[in-house]
């Protein structure tokens, strides 16, 4: 047993770190959720592109630099730690990619991958419905096949993003005798289509970080059909539990905001947050150890299965957790937003507590995971409900 | 990099686990606390004969020469059997409190207890106030500072913990004694060993009482089905394997750091035991509340890992002490990772 790094990934770390340092923006972007701030976002993604940072992970071909998955976490450390901007395309690079690398064509990889790489088109996911939230498979959005592809009709929502993005992925129903999980199909649409209506939705601050999503006989020709039709259900789960597992939220982050944390606590060394402040620093080395003994094991030929549960779930926690403690460390100040001018550190921890609130929600309810942990890794009886 | 066992420290685990397996652990748990001694004393000649006394001790002084690592894995299925004895002082402790130069005078003992022919226990000043076990034990060693003194045959009164296989000991310095200077920096190591040592103790009885609920709620059956297909149930065990699973790491990654002499190890140590002594603590709360009425019986086994978590949370530091011995050292450098600056 022993964590240490080859010399061609501390090279690689080193040359990230240096850019970083002379790139990243002194004074932040504004916020990714207002239409300023995207376009902000957008260009950032554009300068990450044509330095070879965007997608480190993914092959050269499409834009990456066919970084290992320890170098992808030593650059997310880096990353964070830099205070880089936030990731506008974080959705359509860790949660679509994987799965147009497992289940697209190679003319869908050509086509969509370089283009979500550079920034070009920013995806959102449309997985929720009215009646379909943690019961994913209750899935009422349809498509009827016509010729040369299919029209989608139907209602999505909590579509992060949706409100600027380009693109968004999603199951529809294609064979509407089927029940649940089957007759579902992945499909890759253009918000801006015909028959295609968004309405932001104002998230707990009221910036439109999410949107409904319209359809109405929308056309999508058969080369945007991930996967095979009638298929959705399964290629949709690989990205699930990318979504959960590794990618989504690397331990960066974590030990970037832990870090912060700490430095906001040391002038005043008895404050008393300070055992918060113990256990968050505490709980984001945890997080960081956890993921690199997981990496060992998917090294070792071993794949990451409903273990990915206890990752979301515990991510969600420490995040809140760690929020929680830096308002208390801001006493009465916490409360001001990035709009009030005397904002301590311009309301970033305050924005960042508002982002760790939605963490137990998305990506599948922690309530939902506890459940694939009991069942899936503890083995316990699944039963009714 | 490779942050997981090695194959080699996997057979060990696997070895150790056979033969805890093979005996009746719980009974000897229970006669043990109780006095009676001699089927304890016949486990421990067994895994003394597979060298685990030595585990730690350096191959000069007899002993496998081997790191905190495997003294973490073998701690931690020691831990899991519910064995008890002064495992965490003679296995993790000893080695540190007991220079093993050939001019030492500790250095006898050091042999003596690597080849299983004496058992030796320890209190230290502040966190360790009572020796466990020393009426069993052909030595005792008290430390303060950088003193080191060992005790044989001392006058002793029993302290009764609640954890009845933990036999503590208040001892006086009446018998024999032989006084070592040993410097503080390796008394602290050594109770920083035990701290991590016990810390890994803690991961194994987590997860003997996560299992025991989870086999609990998989056969009671209430409302005719198991009541491990509630809900409610199952989020509880799911908690629990949450605070298990994310301990572990930061137990092997304050042995790294023990393991390259980093500065951070005292800190790393704290920080491993601060999160096993809860996960291990969360874990006996759920399971006793699963098991119901019976968890809360001496009749059912349970109680044998329960009260072990329980007054090992606050043995080896408080996790008070050990959240400030954390905070204490981010006032000072923050930068460093839980496993020292080569894992950065």
């Amino acid at each position: 047993m022993e964590l240490s790094f080859s010399p061609a990934d501390l090279e690689f770390r080193a040359e990230v770190r240096e850019w970083l340092r002379t790139h990243v923006p002194t004074t932040p972007l504004p916020s990714l959720e207002t239409e300023e701030g995207f376009a902000a976002h957008r260009r950032w993604e554009r300068t990450l592109y044509e330095t070879g940072l965007s997608v480190v992970a993914w092959p050269e071909e499409f834009g990456g630099r066919d970084a290992s998955l320890v170098q992808w976490l030593l650059f997310e450390e880096e990353y964070y730690a830099a205070g880089a901007p936030g990731r506008v395309g974080q959705n359509g690079i860790f949660l679509l990619a994987p799965t147009l690398f497992e289940h697209g064509t190679a003319e869908q990889r050509h086509r969509f991958l370089p283009r979500m790489a550079d920034g070009t088109d920013v995806w959102a996911q449309a997985w929720s419905e009215p009646e379909a939230g943690s019961d994913l498979a209750g899935i009422r959005s349809r498509a009827h096949r016509v010729d040369g592809g299919w029209r989608l009709s139907g209602q999505k929502t909590w579509s992060s993003r949706a409100a600027f993005a380009d693109r968004a992925f999603g199951l529809f129903r294609t064979d509407p005798e089927a029940e649940r999980h089957r007759g579902l199909t992945y499909f890759l649409f253009p918000l801006d289509a015909e028959g295609v209506t968004v309405r932001p939705i104002g998230r707990l601050d009221g910036k439109p970080a999410f949107a409904e999503i319209f359809l109405d006989e929308v056309f999508v020709p058969d080369a945007d059909v991930l996967g095979e039709v009638g298929n959705g259900w399964r290629v949709a789960m690989s990205t699930a539990s990318s979504e959960r597992g590794l990618s989504l939220r690397s331990p960066g982050r974590f030990l970037a905001a832990a870090r912060r944390l700490v430095e906001s606590w040391r002038p005043r060394p008895e404050s008393t947050a300070r055992d918060g402040v113990v256990d968050a620093w505490i709980g984001a080395q945890a997080y960081r150890l956890a993921t690199f003994e997981t990496v060992s094991r998917i090294l070792d030929g071993d794949s990451v299965g409903p273990e990915a549960s206890l990752n979301k779930v515990y991510w969600s926690q420490l995040d809140i957790a760690l929020h929680e403690t830096a308002l208390e460390l801001l006493g009465p100040s916490a409360e001001l937003t990035p709009n009030a001018p005397e904002a301590p550190e311009a309301g970033a921890w305050l924005d960042g507590y508002l982002f760790s609130l939605a963490g137990p929600i998305y990506a599948g309810t922690n309530e939902i995971q506890r459940n694939v942990i009991a069942e899936r890794v503890l083995g316990l009886p699944r039963g009714s409900r | 990099m490779k942050f997981t066992r090695t194959s080699q420290q996997q057979d060990m685990a696997t070895a150790l686990r056979d033969l805890l397996g093979s005996v009746d652990v719980p009974a000897i748990a229970r006669s043990w606390a109780a006095g009676e001694t001699g089927d304890w004393w016949k486990v421990w000649h067994d895994l003394v004969d597979m060298g685990l006394t030595g585990v730690a001790v350096p191959e000069q002084a007899g002993g496998l020469g081997l790191g905190p690592v495997e003294l973490a894995i073998c701690l931690e299925q020691l831990g899991y059997s519910g064995l008890p004895g002064p495992i965490v002082e003679s296995l993790a402790v000893l080695p540190h409190l007991l220079p093993d130069t050939s001019e030492s005078e500790g250095r006898p003992w050091l042999e003596q207890v690597a080849a299983g022919q004496s058992l030796a226990t320890v209190a230290i000043a502040e966190h360790v106030p009572y020796a466990l076990d020393a009426d069993q034990a052909d030595v005792v060693l008290l430390c303060e500072s950088d003193r080191v003194t060992a005790v044989e045959d001392p006058r002793l009164l029993r302290q009764e913990s609640f954890d009845p296989a933990r036999r503590l000991f208040t001892v006086e310095t009446t018998g024999a004694t032989v006084r070592f200077q040993n410097d503080a920096a390796s008394v602290r190591e050594a109770f920083d060993r035990g701290a991590l040592g016990c810390a890994a103790q803690l991961l194994g009885i987590g997860r003997r009482l996560l299992d025991l609920a989870t086999r609990h709620v998989s056969e009671r059956h209430q409302f005719g089905r198991p009541i491990g297909e509630f809900q409610a149930v199952k989020h509880h065990l799911a908690n629990a394997l949450l605070e298990l699973e994310f301990a572990r790491p930061l137990v092997h990654g304050a042995c790294l750091s023990a393991t390259s002499g980093a500065s951070c190890s005292g800190r790393d140590a704290s920080a491993a035991k601060i999160v096993a002594g809860d996960a291990a603590y969360a874990a006996a709360r759920t399971a006793l509340q699963v098991h119901g009425a019976i968890g809360y019986t001496t009749e059912h086994d349970l109680h044998l890992w329960l009260t072990k978590a329980t007054a090992l949370r606050s043995a080896w530091g408080t996790p008070t002490w050990h959240r400030r011995r954390v905070a204490d050292a981010l006032a000072l450098d923050p930068s460093v990772p839980v496993g020292g600056p080569e894992t950065m």
